[in-house]
């Protein structure tokens, strides 16, 4: 009975209080829309500047297979002065400059040259773009063939296959992450900011008089958190299919278990803070700077692990969205991969055990 | 008295509880001793910092002792805290309602963490809802409520399972009379009725003379303890009223405290409230020089009387009389007397002095809802003019509106001859603002924020300097200038602030319910200043709902529901309120009287 | 003068005694830059690859040591038969497995074009496609070496590729640019957006309103240690960005110092209005929060604006962290002259200013 009022009471304040309301449903929301819709790596028609100095025929085909690929448009401009502004104006992200003499020299067993110049500012765009113009360029020296009379030059052809995300969708890989981090905020930012609440208003004084026991409000905090979380992981999952489409090849069993646990260790986590810091405003720094933040960047979720230095990814290992995610973009992509899965899990599953022991060993029936 | 031996339900035995503030060990109790009888009230009383909060958390299981032992109900709380919990209620200062929740389910969670039976609850419900006056609004959220129902909703919470021993800390801080007098009903009803022991620590002395049994705390330690006869007892003979016809009651009082014999005097409506050393007959013999203007009248101690005279006897700021009752050098008047003449006493000055505040005809409303409803009231040059009513009787609007902090929707707002409504930033300049809680920057030490605000009112240079040595001074904050102000006692928090709001010696005083929460002793030197500043030509307009300090004003209006129901001396407001069952009503009597009528008239 | 000064004074000395707010203008930014300076990469380094070789031949051996004796691939295992590829990838040993087929020496000797198949995780998109892209350069290179030795026709032409302004494309030279725009935002909206809030909390601000000073004088007395604090913020960032992650400073200072200025104004602009809006520090900071993550992931700090919808992208032109992404980037790597960026200043200006009119004219409104 005791437990069954706390639990009522954290609902009802949850629906009254606007705050929370808004990190709980609004944010989960906005964030999905904003990574669903807003935020992408996969470049189409990204705009390139043709400058050919002697238009011959030759020079025609090229273009033509320039314009005819469906992530380029390019965009013909009079001399290099003119495409070197456009791109100090990031009016076009490359060059490609066809000399004078281009059409002279394909016929010459020296060959020609054919200049690109890439925007190197944004390094990831600009290793996207050249991979695109080398693919159309690929394919006019396949068809020069016939043109120039050359006899086929390429001994071997690579035949590319992407697994589990067959058309490199950046959006089958930042939705589902983005279910971590929209955990993250409910499990433990919010946990950390209401249960601080409770020490500020001075309602927690009132709670300790009363013969409840510690477990008890520990967990009336965890079981109302823990469900608003599983609503939360309903609508991210559901728009993730719905919406934006990303294939759930997994079983939902394992997405609910491997939710499970990880809501465990962030309630855990946001419990622990604000046993520690009980004042809203400092358990709310202190929860976005060792939940929100780690979960955004350390996690595998925008940027990969395995390319950042040694100790950092050695920091990674404390951080439980790191196996969230990873548990996250298997059980979406690729299915239900034990070898994945049950190490992940098992990481979450003593995380969640030490924060909540943690949380329950700290927590006391006393004031000092 | 209490000749019936009685049983202890708690009992503290050298009880020694220290803190750590930052590098200082605080020693917030030292080898308290003392035992909490069975079937009575008890009254915790002392100044702050004494440890009255720091045992009641004791008795409720939330500190453990760092030696002694503590028992209440024959079991140790140190190692069954939860056995003890489930018997004893606990309200703490501020109790922990959780606001976004309704009257009713506050009542729901208590009675689910205490494991009250869902037959019962009916019941217990409606008798605790009718007690409290809740019963119109079960569903009103509890953020919503006054201070005074919140009080309630508290207790209320508490008392859904009635305990063996109810602990209160400060319950009526912030409360209105009307509410604080029900709330010590509610207490009074359930010691009569349910024999329910009651432990409650409270500042203001009148509720400790409803106590069976007082309990006097100072710095930790246990000053002394006796039924609230045996503390005044003592004091028979030694506490009079004088009035003299023809001087304003503070210089009456200044006169008295050059006296050697007198311990106390404190300005009473129109009289002056003295309590001497000895027993006299005429305490101010020789003072005045015209006998035959003196009314004197001898009166029955109260327990205020002797509460500051144990612990005013540690306090310094009456140098004046030494201690071993010698004449000490009299201290020459201090006041101009040119300003005196201007300085009006309403009830014997002439109606054509200067008004430094107008106020007319002055609405104030917010949607649909009228907080203020057209009020007209003005204030003398030199005047102490008092604000009273219950939470949410246009008291703080009003205050707000003449500072310029919320515009008026009606009416005309004069203030220092200018007119508030239009150029606010011109009477700025004039007027000095005290808020309700401590507003001034808790990181920033003292002397930065006395450096702040003087800059603020355009002091510079030498000037503004030696204004801060003498804010340091006057308000005896030398020792504490570098520390930073948040950190400090409530005692120098008030001290401070009165002392911001003096930086560039304002004509106009505006104070905001300046001694809530604060102790009896620091209240008596507030007030003792603001009547030296009066003294000096300064308007103070005071916002107050303890009744008590109302004595202190010159002129006191009463709201209700946005309106002035009575605008007088408090002496008048008195006469007019005298009832068969009160002859000689006290002010919160005449204010609870004066609201009755009200609502009478009404319906 | 003083008066304001005064003011001024005062603030600083808010911010800097109370430990957490001084906490929070150092502890965060400087977690922040190191994480994102070091943890925020695209670059792809050391891909484990899984090795399955049908063929007997020599070729196929030298065409996987082009592979493995890249720095950017990292052989892990050898396959012996076609059942252990799914294992291998699922599992995220390996992020790409090399197949040279049985077939593969006898094509190559007949001329016709033999086949390598690659086959690649693609749960991380982006690093799917960069891996690809590397996968590409080496085989060209083995192609160009192949027809070189054998006496085959070279192709008539040549890509020549140079990237301009990042020459190596190390993506750290356009994340750290970026953080120097993220973290000054965060600072300032941080000590704006919270300094009208703590005075209402606290009550101080009834306390300054009764004092002689006009409301715009506290609203420049707020908006002046905002200033300084997130110049101060900026000069320290970059300072870090120039000699602690060694990214060039190619243009002029002078510009980039006009662009933070004026980036300041619409940030403190924005962080007013939220702070006049807010009754507690507790809105001011989810206010700010709301703010903080949808400007920065629509900034073009992570991912390309022209990725975005159109819709979206007509969105970002209101987000002012947008146009200093574009001034940091260009006055740090392309050394953009002033003329080239006043596209992107006066936007700025006009951010700042309406958020600035706006922010009095709430503070006004919401001062009773």
């Amino acid at each position: 009975m005791r437990l069954r009022g706390l639990v009522r009471k954290e609902f009802l304040q949850v629906l009254r209080d606007p705050s929370a309301l808004a990190i709980a449903l609004v944010l989960p929301v906005v964030l999905l829309l904003l990574f669903g819709y807003g935020v992408s790596l996969d470049s189409q028609h990204v705009p390139i500047a043709l400058v050919v100095d002697h238009p011959t025929s030759d020079t025609m085909r090229l273009c033509a297979e320039f314009a005819y690929s469906p992530y380029l448009a390019p965009i013909t401009m009079h001399g290099l002065p003119e495409a070197r502004q456009a791109i100090m104006e990031r009016r076009v992200d490359a060059i490609v400059h066809l000399r004078e003499d281009f059409s002279e020299k394909l016929r010459r067993p020296e060959g020609a040259s054919i200049q690109l110049i890439v925007n190197g500012v944004d390094a990831n765009s600009a290793r996207i773009v050249t991979g695109y113009i080398e693919s159309a360029y690929g394919k006019w020296l396949e068809h020069s063939s016939s043109h120039v009379g050359a006899a086929p030059s390429i001994a071997v052809v690579m035949q590319s296959r992407v697994w589990f995300n067959s058309n490199v969708l950046s959006r089958n890989f930042l939705v589902p992450g983005v279910i971590a981090v929209v955990m993250t905020l409910i499990g433990a930012l919010l946990t950390a900011l209401l249960m601080a609440r409770e020490w500020e208003r001075g309602t927690m004084e009132g709670l300790l008089v009363t013969p409840v026991s510690m477990n008890e409000i520990l967990l009336g905090k965890i079981i109302p958190y823990f469900l608003l979380g599983m609503g939360g992981l309903a609508i991210s999952v559901s728009m993730s299919v719905w919406l934006f489409g990303v294939p759930l090849r997994g079983s939902l069993m394992v997405l609910v278990l491997a939710s499970t646990l990880f809501l465990l260790t962030a309630l855990g986590m946001g419990l622990l803070i604000s046993t520690l810091a009980r004042v809203q405003f400092v358990a709310g720094q202190v929860a976005i700077i060792t939940t929100f933040l780690p979960a955004f960047i350390l996690s595998g979720f925008i940027f990969d692990i395995g390319s950042m230095p040694r100790p950092i990814q050695w920091l990674t290992h404390i951080i439980p969205a790191r196996y969230y995610v990873s548990l996250l973009k298997t059980n979406f992509l690729a299915g239900d991969v034990w070898s994945v899965i049950l190490p992940n899990a098992l990481a979450l599953a003593v995380m969640a055990a030490f924060f909540l022991g943690m949380t329950r060993w700290l927590s006391r029936k006393q004031l000092d | 008295m209490e000749a019936t031996p009685l049983q202890p339900i708690a009992t503290f035995q050298h009880v020694t509880k220290t803190f750590a503030q930052g590098k200082q060990i605080v020693r917030a109790l030292s080898r308290f001793t003392a035992s909490i009888e069975t079937g009575r009230v008890t009254g915790l009383i002392g100044p702050d910092g004494a440890g009255k909060t720091t045992s009641l958390r004791i008795l409720a299981g939330l500190y453990t002792p760092d030696v002694g032992t503590v028992r209440v109900l024959d079991r140790d709380v140190a190692t069954e805290a939860l056995a003890v919990q489930a018997r004893v209620g606990y309200m703490p200062q501020r109790f922990g309602l959780y606001e976004d929740l309704t009257v009713r389910e506050n009542l729901d969670l208590y009675a689910d963490l205490q494991g009250v039976s869902r037959a019962v609850r009916t019941d217990r419900y409606r008798e605790l809802m009718e007690m409290t006056g809740l019963a119109p609004f079960p569903n009103r959220l509890a953020g919503k409520l006054s201070g005074g129902m919140k009080q309630k909703l508290g207790l209320a919470c508490v008392l859904v399972q009635p305990p063996a021993l109810l602990l209160l800390d400060e319950p009526t801080v912030g409360v209105d009379p009307v509410s604080r007098r029900e709330l010590w009903q509610i207490i009074d009803r359930y010691v009569r009725d349910r024999h329910t022991t009651v432990l409650v620590s409270t500042g203001y002395l009148d509720e400790a003379e409803r106590c069976d049994w007082l309990i006097v705390l100072d710095g930790g330690k246990l000053l002394r303890q006796g039924t609230p006869e045996s503390f005044c007892a003592p004091l028979r003979d030694k506490t009079f009223k004088i009035r003299v016809r023809g001087m304003p009651q503070r210089d009456i009082q200044a006169r008295l405290d050059a006296c050697a014999q007198v311990a106390d005097a404190v300005v009473q409506g129109e009289s002056v409230r003295v309590v001497t050393y000895e027993k006299t007959e005429n305490p101010c013999h020789g003072l005045f020089a015209d006998q035959d203007q003196v009314a004197l009248e001898s009166v029955p101690p109260r327990f205020e009387d002797a509460f500051v005279m144990l612990l005013g006897s540690r306090q310094q700021d009456r140098p004046q009389a030494s201690a071993d009752g010698k004449p000490a050098a009299p201290r020459l008047p201090t006041r101009d007397t040119g300003l005196h003449a201007a300085n009006s006493c309403p009830a014997t000055g002439s109606p054509q002095t200067s008004q430094v505040i107008q106020v007319e005809g002055v609405k104030r409303r917010f949607g649909d809802f009228y907080a203020v409803k057209g009020v007209t009231f003005d204030v003398q040059r030199g005047e102490i003019f008092g604000l009273l009513g219950a939470n949410g009787a246009g008291k703080t609007t009003t205050f707000r509106m003449l500072c310029g902090l919320l515009p008026a929707s009606a009416g005309k707002l004069f203030v220092a001859g200018v007119d508030v409504r239009r150029t606010a930033a011109r009477a700025r300049q004039r007027i000095g603002y005290m808020a309700q809680k401590f507003s001034l920057y808790g990181a920033l030490s003292v002397v930065d924020n006395l450096r702040f605000f003087s800059c603020a009112y355009r002091l510079r240079g030498a000037a503004r300097e030696e204004r801060i040595g003498w804010a340091l001074r006057q308000f005896e904050l030398e020792e504490v200038a570098a520390v930073a102000s948040g950190s400090l006692p409530l005692g120098f928090k008030q001290r401070l602030s009165f002392a911001c709001a003096l930086m560039h010696e304002p004509e106009i005083l505006f104070l905001d319910e300046p001694t809530s929460g604060v102790d009896p002793l620091a209240r008596r030197e507030f007030w003792r200043r603001t009547g030296d500043l009066a003294n000096q030509g300064v308007t103070v307009l005071v916002t107050t709902h303890y009744m008590e300090e109302a004595e202190n004003c010159d002129r006191v209006a009463i709201m209700a529901a946005g309106d002035i129901l009575a605008l007088d001396t408090p002496e008048a407001i008195k006469q007019k309120m005298k009832t068969v069952e009160k002859p000689t009503p006290t002010m919160e009597d005449a204010f609870i009287e004066l609201l009755n009528t009200r609502r009478v008239g009404k319906t | 003068m003083a008066r304001l000064l005064a003011l001024i004074v005062k603030e600083f000395q808010v911010l800097l005694k109370d430990p957490r707010s001084r906490f929070v203008i150092i502890g965060p930014p400087l977690i922040q830059l190191i994480v994102f300076g070091y943890a925020a990469t695209y670059d792809v380094t050391e891909v484990p690859i899984g090795v399955y070789n049908e063929s007997p031949g020599e070729a196929s051996r030298d065409l996987i040591a082009h592979f493995t004796g890249s720095p950017n691939f990292q052989q892990v295992a050898t396959i012996a038969q076609a059942g252990e590829i799914g294992p291998l990838l699922e599992g995220q040993v390996a992020l790409l497995v090399l197949h040279v087929g049985p077939r593969f020496e006898r094509s190559l000797s007949q001329g016709t074009p033999a086949r390598l198949q690659v086959i690649l995780d693609g749960r991380n998109s982006n690093t799917a496609l960069i891996t690809l892209g590397y996968a590409q350069t080496i085989l060209k290179k083995f192609n160009a070496q192949w027809a070189r030795q054998h006496g085959l026709p070279e192709p008539p032409a040549r890509l020549e590729v140079r990237s301009w302004f990042n020459p190596n494309l190390q993506s750290r030279w356009f994340i750290v640019p970026g953080i120097v725009g993220l973290l000054t935002l965060v600072v300032t909206m941080l000590v704006t957006a919270l300094s009208v809030a703590r005075e209402r909390e606290q009550g101080t601000f009834d306390q300054l309103l009764v004092t002689p000073y006009h409301p715009w004088e506290i609203l420049i007395g707020k908006a002046i240690p905002g200033f300084i604090i997130g110049t101060l913020e900026a000069t320290l960032i970059i300072l870090a960005t120039v000699y602690w992650f060694q990214v060039p400073l190619q243009g002029n200072v002078a510009t980039l110092y006009l662009g933070v200025l004026l980036f300041l104004l619409s940030a403190i602009g924005v962080g007013l209005m939220i702070s006049s809006l807010s009754l507690t520090q507790q809105q001011g900071l989810l206010g700010a929060f709301l703010f903080l993550v949808p400007a920065i992931i629509l900034s073009g700090f992570s991912t390309p604006i022209a990725n975005m919808p159109p819709l979206i992208q007509k969105l970002t032109l209101l987000n002012p962290m947008r146009y200093f992404i574009v001034i940091l980037r260009s006055v740090f790597l392309q050394d953009a002259p002033f003329a080239l960026l006043v596209n992107q200043m006066w936007p700025l200006a006009g951010i700042g200013l309406v958020t600035l009119a706006l922010a009095a004219w709430l503070f006004r409104q919401r001062m009773y």
